[in-house]
């Protein structure tokens, strides 16, 4: 079993059947000595408004998924890979690294890494805010299909790869091959970008742009000027199959 | 060639009417093969298809049963039991399915399959109590509603990903390959790519859709049902095992496909009959044969390949072509319009095309509405209990209670390449080529 402290503000627990909608109890889970299947569990039973500070991680995996409520949860250390995955509500602040797959298919809400995300942050993420403050390794919002990401730092290779929708920040430098068979998803970058894969080009920066970008930089809590940055996006020439686009792929 | 007297009339005439004319066709160039080059001549793109494998394959119709003898004996047909059902994820699974025969419905996607033919596919399945299987695109209301057990793939692509439709099903499968192609991405071509299924996909409409051919965020066998198309099943599910996997499915390269290239469903991976000893293997290796278990998929048609499947070590199997033929494909009844498609009953594979006369592989809205998922989903429930009765069939014959116990001692091979692959001794000998 999870081994929780005491709520810091309570409420009455032993009248499970009049649980409030919302709370404002807060607890904490120290992961030295209980399993994350346990907090996980925990977290899927909690309720709107309370607040889980997770300590002693380790850089254990799949810290915080499949969150479904409006609680606010704490990592405070490192965490591995796939955390805060299938994030459905809710806010995931991660005071440290994390691993692979971070934010993975991520719904809504908003997850938040202070330090540097591994390879595949916010794979397939249908919707909600990612902000990694540092860097993001290889393939950062790969195959995105709504979910909006905000890099203070330099994105990896063959990121935004098959991305379908929403929108990619990165406040630094892009690797190679950014936004390779790219869709409908938009990549704003302040920094270079080592090369474009297929089907990516550079666009104009509008005014509607730069104002999505402003909103998004404002959400992550970034003073950066969305007018330093280039807009990339697809050119739709390989969204139909034809054979003068063979070499393109 | 002979030359004769007379002007030679070919038009219209039978290959062996050609042959007594003269006429020789190459083995290596046939008809086929030349029409594939004039048409990749024509078009400069490579011949998209659905279906699975059309070439020749070491099959089940190449092991036969041995029926009970003096040395093993039968049961009384329709007199004896012989139980059918098979208990699916009870290792770790809190809700095991608990299916009434052991002919499961393979994953078929709405976006490659019109809504109607979803929806019976969930009728059909559900009225002899087993499970029908989601697709590439997600979860639709009509198939959940009409589904008694339905199990969501989690694929690649994660197209119409959503963790409350996750939550919704009976079992999660997720899928690694596919034996049509197995490395290889889905297909959905612009012409099926409707509005309605382009929202669930988060894709524009009318685009030729790639899906993923693996998944984004993984890089290796870390991290339910799991299903591999098959190339290398003795070692894909031993790691599927090691990831704790309640059930394994392994579909061979006669398992079919919406829409793929010609070149790859027929050159890249193993037939389900090869495939099956050495999954069996790994389970038993690893102690947990039938406590994990085996589902094959490609090629079932019959009761008697059911039973084949399940003597060679599975414990249930997965339909998808031959349910798609009963709910109506390929009929008929529809001649005209296949011949007018370019194609025949019986031959029809452009699945990629969206224009099925049958209404299955399409999302024409005229062309859907003419399979009455009633009608269709009865016609796949009886399919169902008959392959169910021949499979019931062959075990008691075989003097076996429940198709469980059928068992590779209970099957010979006819060709040296089967009794090989399947690893039982060819018919009237004790040989098995390379066993040890």
């Amino acid at each position: 079993m999870v081994t929780l402290t005491a709520p810091e503000t309570s409420t009455d627990t032993n009248v499970e059947t009049t649980l409030p909608a919302v709370s404002t109890d807060s607890f904490s889970v120290d992961l030295a000595g209980s399993p994350v299947r346990d907090l996980n569990q925990e977290l899927h039973n909690a309720i709107d408004g309370q607040a889980w500070t997770v300590t002693s991680p380790g850089g254990k995996h799949s810290l915080a998924v499949g969150i479904n409520a409006d609680v606010t949860v704490t990592v405070e250390g490192h965490a591995g890979s796939y955390a805060a995955g299938m994030h459905q509500k809710g806010d995931v602040t991660i005071n440290g690294n994390a691993g692979v797959g971070l934010a993975e298919n991520i719904m809504s809400g908003t997850v938040h890494v202070k330090g540097d995300a591994s390879q595949s942050a916010a794979a397939t993420g249908h919707g909600g805010l990612v902000v990694i403050d540092g860097n993001a390794g290889a393939r950062c919002g790969i195959s995105m299909k709504g979910v909006d990401i905000v890099v203070g730092g330099n994105i990896g290779h063959m990121s935004a790869f098959m991305a379908q929708a929403g929108r990619l920040v990165v406040c630094g430098d892009a690797g190679e091959a950014l936004g390779d068979s790219i869709y409908e998803a938009r990549i704003y970058v302040k920094g270079t970008v080592a090369s474009l894969g297929a089907d990516c080009i550079e666009k104009p920066m509008k005014a509607e742009h730069l104002a999505e970008l402003g909103e998004l930089l404002a959400a992550a809590g970034r003073t950066d000027n969305p007018s330093d940055f280039k807009r990339y996006g697809s050119a739709r020439n390989l969204y139909h199959f034809h054979v003068d686009n063979s070499t393109s792929y | 060639m002979t030359i004769t007297s007379e002007p030679l009339t070919t038009q219209g005439a039978a290959p062996r009417d050609l042959a007594a004319l003269g006429l020789r066709e190459s083995a290596t160039f046939d008809r086929a093969t030349i029409a594939d080059i004039q048409r990749a001549a024509a078009t400069g793109v490579y011949d998209i298809r659905g279906w699975g494998a059309k070439r020749q394959l070491p099959h089940f119709d190449d092991l036969l049963f041995l029926g009970a003898s003096v040395s093993r004996y039968p049961l009384e047909g329709y007199r004896e039991k012989c139980d059918t059902d098979v208990v699916l994820g009870d290792r770790h699974a809190t809700r095991p399915l608990h299916l009434q025969t052991p002919v499961t419905i393979a994953g078929m996607s709405f976006g490659a399959l019109s809504a109607n033919a979803k929806e019976a596919l969930g009728r059909g399945a559900s009225e002899v109590g087993t499970s029908t299987t989601t697709g590439d695109g997600g979860m639709t209301p009509e198939e959940r509603g009409q589904s008694k057990h339905l199990v969501y793939q989690y694929l690649p692509s994660r197209y119409g990903m959503n963790p409350d439709d996750l939550r919704k099903a009976d079992a999660i499968e997720i899928v690694l390959g596919q034996g049509a192609k197995p490395g290889g991405g889905g297909m959905l071509l612009g012409q099926k790519i409707t509005e309605r299924v382009a929202g669930m996909r988060t894709l524009p409409v009318g685009i030729d859709q790639r899906s993923a051919s693996r998944h984004p965020d993984w890089t290796g066998p870390d991290d339910l049902e799991i299903k591999i198309g098959a190339s290398r099943p003795y070692y894909d599910t031993a790691l599927a095992v090691k990831s704790g996997a309640d059930v394994v499915v392994v579909d061979g390269m006669q398992g079919g496909t919406a829409a793929t290239q010609q070149v790859f469903i027929e050159n890249v991976g193993i037939p389900t009959l090869a495939a099956i000893p050495q999954a069996v293997q790994a389970l038993q290796e690893l102690g947990v044969h039938r406590k994990v278990q085996l589902i094959v998929s490609g090629g079932i048609r019959t009761g008697a390949d059911v039973a084949k499947a399940m003597a060679l070590g599975a414990d249930a199997v997965a339909i998808g072509t031959a349910a798609l033929i009963a709910l109506g494909d390929n009929d008929p009844r529809y001649a005209a319009e296949y011949s007018a498609l370019g194609s025949a009953a019986g031959f029809y594979d452009d699945f990629q095309d969206g224009r099925d006369p049958a209404g299955i592989t399409t999302q024409d809205t005229e062309l859907a509405s003419r399979l009455d998922p009633v009608a269709a989903g009865r016609r796949l429930a009886n399919y169902l209990r008959v392959l169910t009765m021949e499979a019931q069939t062959i075990a008691r014959a075989c003097g076996k209670s429940h198709l469980h116990n059928l068992e590779p001692e209970d099957l010979v091979a006819l060709t040296i390449e089967a009794s090989a692959m399947a690893r039982v001794p060819l018919a009237g000998t004790s040989w098995i080529p390379g066993a040890r």
